[in-house]
């Protein structure tokens, strides 16, 4: 929009510009201009840049998202292990310090560039564009972003994933989504890990957590597993093929994909509101 | 706590706006922010003089407008203002619904000090996104 030669003035926003309109000159030399624009704005311009990427390569991009402690890197190596005959994996770690998890990926033979955030409490899109130029897109089919653990601060910035993983140890308690809301909301897939200790805790209840997640009316997945009993990472793993494929298939006609992460609201405001 | 990147956002799109207008300095800030946009309030207007500290907001005051949560019901049709955590449609009970306010974290106005006030021509930056 040009903001220079007044082609933006419109028989919509004239009345703003006439005195009293809220970009009137007042007499006392202050002017009130209307914005309307998503703070994120920035930071979200470098994720469509970094969703461009991975779909120009027919890359999927994962973004997990949990508590620090959830299991995270367990399900990558897991995942890792079960998946990469089928599929050429990489991961993006974020961590606050060290490059241990980086490692433990390298380990199982796949690319992990480790992102160190310093005191930073998520990963954004900046960091992770940074990242991508890292690795060989050419060369790989699904990224994994594993994001710094925190259930408040990453499910406001929208990195260029294609789609927000959500993990839910049974240890933290079933009414997570009910305290983070904005995380929970933000999921394309709820995963409920560590499920072999449910024979020895009383007070988590799965359907308590999935019922607490469609309070916030989402209509995310929900599957239940262990890295230790391997038999029950195979929704998980399906879902992952299964994505990949519908990542394909939208790259063929041209199209892309957002996750939940992005407020719908708030860009609906900006876009309609004068 | 990701509250203090946020007013580093606000303070670069204020300074590009004031830089467009010509103007010396910034009288306020308005901000709408709902409760699902993960931005809490009073943690942001903490972090904001730091974020600001000698820049051309350094003196503004910022405002922010905490906006309802308010769902609408694909269902039954529906409009009630509701919790960040229960979103399914409060009458009905229906989980397709969708969100009319709650998650912003807009900018919505900036009130600018002129350094020429002789300068009547009006400054147009509606909606610029």
């Amino acid at each position: 929009m040009c903001d220079t030669c007044g082609c933006n003035v419109t028989s919509g926003n004239q009345h703003l510009i006439k005195p009293g309109g809220k970009l009137s000159l007042a007499s006392n030399g202050k002017t009130s201009i209307s914005v309307l624009k998503n703070l994120m704005s920035e930071n979200d311009q470098v994720a469509a840049h970094n969703r461009e990427h991975f779909d120009k390569h027919n890359v999927l991009a994962i973004n997990l998202m949990s508590s620090p402690g959830s299991g995270k890197t367990s399900l990558l190596e897991s995942t890792i292990q079960q998946l990469k005959k089928q599929f050429r994996l990489a991961v993006i770690e974020g961590d606050l310090e060290t490059e241990n998890d980086a490692e433990r990926i390298r380990n199982q033979g796949i690319p992990a560039i480790q992102i160190t955030t310093g005191s930073a409490c998520h990963l954004d899109a900046h960091m992770v564009h940074d990242a991508v130029h890292n690795l060989s897109l050419s060369d790989l089919d699904i990224v994994f972003i594993e994001n710094v653990g925190n259930l408040v601060c990453p499910a406001s910035f929208d990195l260029g994933q294609h789609l927000n993983v959500t993990l839910l140890s049974v240890t933290e308690g079933d009414d997570k989504p009910s305290k983070y809301p904005v995380m929970f909301r933000a999921t394309d897939l709820m995963l409920l890990t560590k499920t072999d200790l449910l024979d020895v805790l009383d007070d988590f209840d799965s359907s308590k957590a999935e019922h607490n997640l469609r309070q916030l009316a989402s209509h995310a997945p929900v599957f239940e597993l262990s890295t230790k009993r391997s038999n029950s990472m195979q929704n998980w793993i399906d879902w992952l093929s299964q994505q990949y494929q519908m990542q394909i298939a939208r790259v063929k006609k041209g199209e892309s994909l957002k996750p939940a992460i992005q407020p719908d609201g708030a860009n609906m405001h900006t876009h309609t509101q004068v | 706590m990701h509250e203090f990147s946020i007013c580093q956002q606000i303070i670069i799109q204020v300074n590009d706006i004031a830089l467009q207008n010509q103007a010396s300095a910034i009288e306020n800030i308005t901000l709408k922010i709902g409760p699902l946009s993960g931005i809490e309030a009073p943690l942001l207007k903490q972090a904001f003089p730091f974020a600001a500290s000698k820049t051309i907001a350094e003196n503004a005051e910022l405002i922010i407008e905490v906006q309802p949560v308010v769902v609408q019901c694909n269902q039954c049709g529906s409009t009630t203002n509701t919790a960040p955590n229960k979103l399914v449609c409060s009458k009905c009970g229906s989980s397709h619904t969708q969100l009319l306010s709650g998650d912003e974290m807009l900018l919505a106005s900036v009130e600018l000090i002129k350094t020429d006030s002789f300068n009547n021509e009006p400054a147009v930056e509606v909606n610029h996104v």
